[in-house]
């Protein structure tokens, strides 16, 4: 809060978490992946399937539309064209999703015990990693499905895809606490996920976008995600130097501001559940 | 910090016969120490909206400030029992918060010495659609176990709460009395070095409140300490050698058990809350 408390020492910090050193973080952090995944599988007899069925009927209904009612045949493999963009975008939106209301969902976890709560959107992020990986799968087999080859540039999508977690990371650690200040703050992350799908190249390529705007696009980390996964599977080619400079400076860049808000406002974070 | 006696080894934990051994170095020296330790809520909790946010920012306008805790102080020694007692509204469970360091103080100091495990509210830590089984290492994690440590005592805690066959039910199909035994089984097993009980044995059947009064005991003698809050008078002259006794978030008397408690009885209830 702004009224900022007066000098406030709390020199002994009462332990209970994380005071048995690292092994207990680890430990602490499959557990909540695990209960996330096992809550959400639980209930559902198809379990998977619904991580794959989503970008499958994305895919259809783009290519539909991008193929049919407005052809653009500059882009011969329209379909895979388009998972590219829309599996790191569709990460994008689950992770926030959970990640910016992940205190609020374990208050029951948040108020009950001292600790580290950084450790509740990290896990939010964390447990969507796993879709994350089903849909890359999904992605792969398109991408040979439409006689496209590993190549030598194959190793940066590791690299592109672990700096897009990084990158939730950071998002989400921001837009969880700020969430327990003002609940409002979802519904502003649900908006901005409808924009960033136009404003994310899923259907459309970089080369479309007028010169000048371009450095819009390189500063936001998932339409950099997608375009250096495009030209790695499709292209064949490395992604830009300049390209991959921006991803992980704002990527980390988003990490490290997001522990420093994180640190500061979590003080008050048990009074406000 | 002052955490050296907080750490036994693994192997001291969890034999019974070791874990008296510290007693002697522990005894009478202090575990818990408020000072000056001062908590204001804010009336209007309608401060979460985002509007009211916004206003506030260009009106600043004053909200009333409530005190949960004024300038509380007190010492505890290892191996005592401690009884707080007060209205509802008091701030019992302010200063319990404040002690396990789930809440910070706006003033004044919390000095904690070694492990705190709280049972606070009924299920809170828990998630209704996990298993027994799986809130059992959830529940550990969080109080700061490893997962060596956590299996180690895993077959004790589900054969202390006597869950049998439920344990690999989900929680939400168990009765309140149920849940009660499985946070009061991880919580003593969890071995802290003080145990925070917020009036939440009521529900336990006779039986199990008997079981908790007997393990409460055990901790006890092996130097452990307890803060205990309950409204049944007659079982915190049982259990505790200590009271405190809160009335509108201040320190009205602490002193012995029943010294303090006499008082209390005596004394008219307050007006208003």
């Amino acid at each position: 809060m702004r009224e900022a408390a007066p000098a406030v020492a709390v020199l002994a910090p009462p332990t209970s978490g994380g005071s048995r050193g690292g092994g207990n973080i680890l430990f602490l952090l499959s557990n909540l992946v695990l209960k996330d995944f096992r809550i959400r599988y639980r209930n559902m007899s198809l379990g998977v399937v619904w991580s794959i069925a989503n970008p499958l009927v994305m895919m259809g209904v783009l290519t539909f539309v991008f193929t049919r009612i407005y052809p653009n045949p500059s882009f011969p493999n329209f379909a895979v064209f388009i998972l590219c963009g829309l599996v790191p975008f569709n990460f994008y939106t689950l992770a926030l999703n959970a990640g910016t209301t992940s205190l609020l969902e374990n208050q029951s976890l948040v108020k009950r015990v001292r600790c580290p709560r950084v450790i509740f959107p990290i896990a939010a992020v964390l447990a969507n990693c796993l879709h994350f990986i089903i849909q890359i799968a999904l992605l792969i087999a398109f991408v040979f499905a439409f006689g496209y080859r590993i190549n030598r540039f194959w190793p940066y999508l590791g690299l592109i895809w672990g700096l897009e977690v990084v990158f939730m990371s950071g998002l989400t650690l921001i837009t969880s606490v700020l969430d327990v200040y003002y609940r409002d703050v979802r519904y502003v992350v649900e908006a901005s996920n409808v924009v960033m799908f136009w404003l994310v190249p899923i259907f459309y390529s970089l080369e479309m976008v007028p010169q000048n705007l371009r450095l819009f696009y390189l500063l936001d980390p998932i339409a950099a995600v997608v375009v250096a996964g495009r030209d790695v599977l499709l292209h064949a080619k490395p992604p830009s130097g300049n390209l991959l400079a921006a991803l992980g400076l704002v990527s980390t860049g988003c990490l490290v501001a997001g522990l420093a808000i994180f640190n500061r406002l979590e003080r008050n974070v048990a009074d406000l559940l | 910090m002052e955490r050296s006696i907080a750490i036994q080894s693994a192997a001291g934990r969890s034999a019974g016969a070791a874990a008296l051994e510290p007693q002697a170095a522990v005894a009478s020296q202090c575990v818990l120490r408020f000072t000056g330790v001062t908590k204001t809520y804010r009336h209007n909790a309608s401060r979460m909206l985002l509007r009211r946010g916004l206003l506030s920012w260009f009106t600043r306008s004053g909200s009333d400030i409530f005190y949960a805790l004024r300038d509380v102080s007190f010492e505890l020694d290892a191996n005592t029992s401690l009884a707080v007692v007060g209205a509802n509204g008091a701030g019992k469970s302010t200063l319990l918060r404040c002690a396990t360091g789930i809440s910070k103080p706006d003033k004044g100091r919390v000095e904690v010495r070694g492990t705190i495990a709280a049972l606070m509210e009924l299920g809170a830590g828990f998630h209704p659609d996990l298993t027994g089984a799986e809130n059992v290492l959830l529940n550990a994690s969080l109080l700061g176990l490893t997962r060596r440590e956590t299996l180690q005592q895993f077959d004790g805690i589900v054969e202390f709460s006597g869950l049998g066959n439920f344990i690999d039910e989900p929680l939400r199909t168990y009765s309140s009395g149920m849940v009660l035994r499985l946070a009061f089984s991880v919580a003593v097993r969890v071995d802290p070095d003080i145990l925070v009980i917020d009036e939440i044995l009521a529900v336990g059947d006779i039986d199990f409140q008997e079981k908790c009064i007997a393990e409460i005991m055990r901790l006890k003698q092996s130097g452990k300490t307890l803060i205990y809050v309950a409204h049944n008078l007659s079982s915190l002259r049982k259990l505790c050698d200590r009271a405190l006794w809160l009335e509108h978030g201040k320190l009205r008397m602490f002193g012995p058990c029943a010294e303090v408690l006499d008082a209390y009885e005596a004394a008219p209830p307050p007006v208003t809350l």
